[in-house]
C-alpha cells in the first residue's frame, strides 16, 4: 500500500489496536454529555496497521543519518549516538525541575561547566543557557542591549543596524524587541561597506548585529575596525552565532570586539535539529552585559552548585532552565572532542567547504572568489541564462538522492546556492556531490527539460508552493 | 514593453498620473520577473501619508519578502483590493490590473526626478547585462 493514505482512510468500526484489562476499580460517572467533545472521531485501526502506517512514513524521512545534507547556515553535522545515551542517563532524564538543588548537583555541575566552556570558546565572560532556540537567544541578546542602554539612562538609541546579508531572524528579533532597523550594505568583496557603516553609525544606534563569518561564508577582515567604530559611537556589537562552526577553538568573538553572541547548541554542538526542536540558544556576554543575563544562571564554589539570578537580570525568558537535554548532548560533544578536537572539527569544516568551492567553481558562478569559511555561496546565474533556475537545480539534486543546499539566500546573491558540507563528510561523499552537481550542469546544457520537471524519483513530484502560499490549507478535517 | 506614459524608480515601481496630482502606482515588469510568483501584498491603508523613497508596503513571493517604496510623496486615496485578494495579478498584468495604490501627490515636482520609459528601458537592459556577465 502506498504512503498516500491517512489512518482515517483505513478506519473501520470495531477494529481495535489495544486490549484493556478487565475493570478492577469502581466505574466513575462521565461528565455531563454537553461537556464532552462530539467531533473527536478517532480512527479505528489494528495495532499492526498502525505500526505499518508510521513505519512507512518513517521510511520517507531524509536526515543526516541517511545522507549528505549540505544546508547552508544550518550546520547539519552528524550527531554521535552516544550523546543520546548521556542525555538519557537517569540522573539527567528522570529528575524534576522543582527538585531541591542539593539533590540535582550533578545536573547543575553540567550546566555550570557548560556555561564556562561556552564562555571560553566564545571569549566571553558569562553565559546564560536559558534561551531555547537560536532566534530566542538572539532576542535575549537584544533585550540585554536594551537593558544596558536603559540602565545608562540612554533612551535615544532605538535602532539596530543589520547587514544586507543578515539572517531573516535578525530584523525579526530586533523588531520584536521594539527596535527599528536600518540596513548596512555589503561591498563588492562581500564585506561590510565601511563608508556606509560610517554614515549610519550615529547616537540612535543601540547595536550592530553582524553574523560572523557572514552568511556569504566569508570572514570580514575589517571586524576590528568595525568594532572600534561601533563602540566609539556608543553602540554595542552583537553576533548571530549561527556560523560558529567555522571558529571553534580558532577565533573568539570576544577578541573580535563583540559584546554578546548567541549560540545554537543544536547546530555547532551536534545535537539533532531540523525537525522543529528542541533547540538551545545560549547567550554569551562580556562583563558589561553580564548583570542583565536571563535567569537562572548556575554558580559553583567548593564543589557546590546553586541557581542564581544576576543583579539586574532581564528575568526569565523560558520556563525553568531551558532545554536541559540539549545541554547534556552539547556537553558530551565538547568533552568528547576536547579543545584540540573542536579545533580539528572547525578546520575540517572549512577545508571541506573550500574543497567544494574549488571543485565546483568551473561549473557554477562563484560571486565572491576568495577563501571561504565553513560554507560557500554560488550563484545559478550561468544556468539562469539557459532558462534553468536554482530551484530546478535543487529539485534535480533530489533525484540524485541528495538533500539540496540552502537556496535563494543570502538575498544579495542572485539565484543563490549556499553549501555547507560540515566536517562530518568524507572526501568520498564530497566527490559524489561534486559529480552530481557537474552532471546537473551538463543537463542544463543538454536537456534542461529534465530540470524543469524535476524531481522524478521522489515520493511526491514538485509541490505547488505558489498555491500553498496563496491558499494555505492549514487544518486537516475529517471527511464526514 | 514598459508603457511610455509611465514614470519609473530605480526600485522598479511605476507611477501613472491621471491628473496633475493624482496617480496609480504599481510594480514594473522587471520587478515581478525577479520576484517570481507573488503570493501576498501588504499595502498602506487609505489615508496613509507616504514619503518619496520610503517604504510604503511589502510584497511577498515564494522566494522572499521585499519592500515597496513610494515613488513620490503623498496620501493614499485607494488601494486595489482585487490585487490584494489575487496577488498573481501583479505577475499577469503589472501595468494594468496589477496596480497597487492610488496616490494624491503632495509634491508633484518629485515626478521630474523619476525615469521616463526610455531611460528605464536602458536601466533594465543594463541590469540584465550585468546579471548575465
Amino acid at each position: 500500500m502506498s504512503h498516500h493514505y491517512l489512518l482515517p482512510d483505513i478506519s473501520q468500526p470495531g477494529k481495535i489496536g489495544c486490549s484493556l484489562p478487565a475493570l478492577d476499580v469502581p466505574p466513575a460517572e462521565l461528565p455531563p454529555r454537553e461537556l464532552l467533545r462530539q467531533e473527536l472521531e478517532l480512527p479505528e485501526v489494528s495495532e499492526v496497521e498502525l505500526v505499518r502506517y508510521f513505519t512507512a512514513l518513517s521510511k520517507l524521512n531524509y536526515g543526516v543519518d541517511t545522507g549528505f545534507y549540505p544546508l547552508g547556515s544550518c550546520t547539519m553535522k552528524y550527531n554521535p549516538k552516544w550523546h543520546e545515551d548521556i542525555a538519557r542517563l537517569a540522573g539527567f532524564a528522570s529528575i524534576h525541575p522543582l527538585q531541591p538543588e542539593e539533590s540535582v548537583q550533578g545536573a547543575l555541575q553540567l550546566m555550570f561547566e557548560l556555561q564556562e566552556y561556552l564562555a571560553e570558546i566564545t571569549g566571553m565572560d558569562a553565559t546564560s543557557l536559558v534561551p531555547i532556540a537560536g532566534a530566542h537567544g538572539e532576542f535575549a541578546g537584544l533585550l540585554l542591549v536594551r537593558a544596558y542602554h536603559q540602565h545608562r539612562g540612554d533612551r535615544v538609541r532605538k535602532k539596530i543596524l543589520l547587514t544586507d546579508s543578515s539572517h531573516g531572524t535578525n530584523p525579526a528579533s530586533a523588531v520584536m524587541c521594539g527596535f527599528e532597523i536600518d540596513v548596512v550594505a555589503s561591498d563588492s568583496e562581500g564585506n561590510v561597506d565601511m563608508k556606509n557603516l560610517e554614515s549610519m553609525m550615529n547616537d540612535e544606534v543601540a547595536a550592530l548585529t553582524l553574523t560572523m563569518p557572514t552568511t556569504l561564508g566569508l570572514f570580514d577582515p575589517q571586524i576590528l575596525e568595525i568594532s572600534r567604530l561601533v563602540h566609539e559611537r556608543g553602540g554595542l556589537l552583537g553576533a548571530d552565532g549561527a556560523n560558529l562552526n567555522a571558529f571553534l577553538g580558532r577565533v573568539k568573538f570576544g577578541e573580535l570586539g563583540y559584546d554578546y553572541v548567541q549560540l545554537n547548541l543544536h547546530k555547532s554542538f551536534s545535537t539533532p535539529h531540523g525537525g522543529g526542536g528542541p533547540g538551545s540558544g545560549p547567550v554569551c556576554v562580556k562583563e558589561n552585559l553580564s548583570d542583565f543575563l536571563p535567569s537562572p544562571l548556575v554558580t559553583g564554589s567548593n564543589g557546590t552548585y546553586k541557581l542564581m539570578s544576576p543583579a539586574k537580570s532581564i528575568g526569565r525568558v523560558a520556563s525553568f532552565y531551558g532545554n536541559f537535554s540539549v545541554m547534556c548532548k552539547a556537553y558530551a560533544y565538547i568533552r568528547s572532542l576536547g579543545a584540540e578536537g573542536l579545533k580539528e572539527a572547525s578546520e575540517n569544516a572549512v577545508l571541506n567547504a573550500n574543497y567544494l568551492k574549488e571543485k565546483l567553481k568551473p561549473y557554477y558562478h562563484l560571486p565572491y572568489d576568495r577563501t571561504c569559511m565553513h560554507e560557500v555561496v554560488f550563484s545559478g546565474r550561468w544556468q539562469k541564462a539557459k532558462g534553468v533556475h536554482t530551484v530546478d537545480i535543487a529539485k534535480r539534486l533530489l533525484d540524485y538522492g541528495l538533500h539540496p543546499p540552502t537556496v535563494y539566500f543570502p538575498l544579495i546573491v542572485d539565484e543563490a546556492l549556499m553549501i555547507e558540507p560540515t566536517e562530518t563528510e568524507s572526501k568520498q561523499t564530497l566527490d559524489a556531490f561534486v559529480e552530481a552537481m557537474k552532471e546537473i550542469a551538463r543537463e542544463v546544457e543538454e536537456n534542461p527539460e529534465i530540470l524543469h520537471t524535476a524531481p522524478h524519483n521522489t515520493p511526491v513530484r514538485r509541490l505547488d508552493d505558489v498555491r500553498a502560499a496563496r491558499n494555505p490549507d492549514l487544518r486537516w478535517q475529517m471527511r464526514s | 514593453m514598459n508603457p511610455k506614459e509611465y514614470k519609473y524608480t530605480q526600485e522598479h515601481e511605476w507611477i501613472c498620473t491621471e491628473s496633475r496630482n493624482k496617480g496609480k502606482v504599481g510594480l514594473a515588469d522587471y520587478a515581478q520577473l525577479q520576484l517570481g510568483d507573488i503570493v501576498f501584498l501588504d499595502l498602506p491603508a487609505p489615508g496613509t501619508q507616504v514619503e518619496h523613497g520610503k517604504k510604503m508596503g511589502e510584497v511577498e513571493s515564494v522566494k522572499a519578502v521585499s519592500d515597496i517604496f513610494a515613488p513620490v510623496s503623498g496620501r493614499v486615496l485607494e488601494i486595489n483590493q482585487t490585487v490584494v485578494d489575487e496577488p498573481g495579478l501583479v505577475n499577469k498584468d503589472p501595468y494594468g490590473a496589477g496596480w497597487l495604490v492610488r496616490l494624491e501627490l503632495s509634491k508633484p515636482a518629485e515626478l521630474d526626478a523619476l525615469m521616463d520609459s526610455e531611460k528605464y528601458d536602458k536601466f533594465v537592459v543594463q541590469l540584465s547585462e550585468e546579471e548575465s556577465e
